[in-house]
């Protein structure tokens, strides 16, 4: 199936600066691989060296995150939306190495 | 002539259902809401970007009490965006400022400010006063310092935050709706996730999410429409396009979950992995040079590679006629590098540029320091005539 992958705004810059990128899949662990076989810089920012997906960073399908569904396992048909959304903060550097 | 009337807070006086004239006569409001905003206190975390429409309409509105805590002061940068505040503040404490500015706007509420950062010894304190929390800070460990005292004391935090061109706001803390854990359990590690020094911000942004923060407290407090409870509104300003996604509670969530297991507030620096206050710094281990030593150098007809890994757009801004490769593209780019030529990174500050140099070194490059302190450090130190940006 076609799905649109919504990449958020700090995230561009690792996807080839765009903001949404079309994919194949039938869940949502396939589009995720997909994803990253299309743009390796992104793995490292959405999984975790374990493979898992970094806690910071949420999946929607459509509007219901995938936590709630069946995670990666999670269905997706043609024309459904994955968002991916990251935590952000704003400001300042301060509290930061 | 008119006297400040002194009318008890369960009543409006002549002036005041004249300035809130456009609220009265709403039926959504009216002077039921209106006597609910009196009597409504709530605490601003942050007086900056997002704090700055916060505050103006939460005073415009009529709120009772405004609690402001801050603990910055007002530079020239912040004016891209912190509208609270005019180039005659620039120096001054932001929550005196932003006091002075909100009286201005509305005499007749009392405004507090603290001058603290809020920290777990203080959180409790600073929070029992007040009804609703607005989070506009700007860093992830008090982020969840807020949400988790918030939680603890059963208060509502309207919750907003912002990265270059999109914002993301909701509301946590409503006893049957989720808590920031519950959206993200853990903070992403320093350095994944640029903050506006780094990554910039489109001015108008903080002002249009802290607008719709104080739209959502008003809510709260009139109890009219639907609050942002379990939904998490992403705005996307450069698209213009807003999109909503659902938020659940997490039954299991440590801190507002059905057995919480975070029941006291905790180290949030130690939480997110930071390690004190500190200016930027280099690594310890990365070879550094100080930008005098490399003009002596450079004047003297030293053949060193100038080697700028900042972005083309900040090229533009200045530049130290360095060669320009973004860090993000070195690894690709490596091969335009000699190894046996001496090497000098640098990006703005210092920070990027060591990546650059540690990355380098790991690719078996001997001959390469990190320009300490970056172009910034060459204004200051070098050449002024380079603008500081």
């Amino acid at each position: 199936m076609a799905v649109k992958v919504m990449i958020p705004t700090p995230l561009r810059a690792y996807a080839g600066k765009q903001e949404t990128v079309e994919v194949q899949a039938g869940t949502v662990g396939e589009a995720l691989s997909a994803l990253t076989a299309k743009h390796s810089d992104l793995k490292k920012h959405l999984f975790s060296d374990d493979g898992r997906l970094r806690s910071f960073v949420n999946v929607y399908v459509n509007d219901e995150d995938i936590r709630y569904l069946q995670k990666d396992q999670t269905a997706v048909k043609a024309g459904d939306t994955i968002s991916i959304v990251p935590s952000i903060a704003g400001g300042a550097n301060r509290s930061r190495i | 002539m008119a006297t400040k009337t002194e009318a008890p807070a369960a009543s409006l006086s002549k002036e005041e259902i004249l300035r809130y004239s456009r609220h009265l006569i709403m039926p959504e409001v009216g002077m039921e809401g209106q006597l609910k905003i009196k009597q409504a206190k709530v605490l601003c975390i942050g007086t900056g970007g997002l704090g700055a429409p916060l505050g103006l309409y939460l005073a415009a509105a009529g709120v009772g009490r405004i609690g402001l805590v801050d603990f910055d002061v007002v530079d020239s940068t912040n004016l891209q965006r912190q509208v609270l505040f005019g180039s005659k503040d620039v120096g001054t404490r932001k929550v005196e400022a932003a006091a002075a500015r909100l009286h201005d706007l509305n005499p007749d509420i009392q405004i507090d400010t603290f001058e603290t950062q809020l920290t777990s010894a203080n959180a409790f304190e600073l929070f029992k006063d007040y009804d609703i929390i607005v989070d506009g800070t700007d860093n992830f460990p008090t982020r969840y310092l807020v949400n988790d005292a918030s939680v603890m004391m059963g208060k509502l935090n309207v919750y907003g935050s912002i990265f270059r061109f999109e914002g993301q706001i909701t509301v946590f803390g409503a006893p049957d709706g989720p808590c920031y854990r519950c959206l993200y359990p853990e903070p992403p590690p320093p350095g994944l996730v640029p903050s506006c020094a780094e990554g910039g911000v489109l001015g108008v942004l903080p002002g249009i999410v802290g607008t719709i923060q104080a739209a959502e407290a008003l809510k709260l407090i009139i109890g009219k429409g639907e609050p942002l409870i379990g939904r998490l509104l992403l705005f996307d300003a450069l698209a213009m396009k807003f999109r909503e996604l659902k938020l659940r509670k997490n039954p299991d969530c440590p801190v507002c979950g059905t057995h919480p297991t975070v029941r006291q507030l905790i180290d949030y620096a130690e939480f997110c992995g930071i390690r004190g206050e500190e200016a930027p710094s280099t690594v310890t281990n990365i070879p550094e040079i100080a930008p005098r030593e490399l003009k002596t150098r450079l004047d003297r007809g030293d053949d060193i590679y100038v080697l700028d890994v900042r972005e083309p757009h900040e090229y533009q801004i200045c530049n130290i006629n360095g060669h320009l490769i973004p860090l993000g593209e070195l690894p690709q780019r490596v091969h335009e590098l000699d190894s046996s030529k001496e090497i000098v990174a640098h990006c703005k500050s210092g920070k990027r540029s060591a990546q650059a140099v540690e990355f380098l070194q790991k690719a078996g490059f001997k001959k390469i320091h990190n320009l300490k302190g970056g172009i910034l450090a060459w204004s200051d130190e070098v050449d002024p005539n380079v603008p500081k940006y």
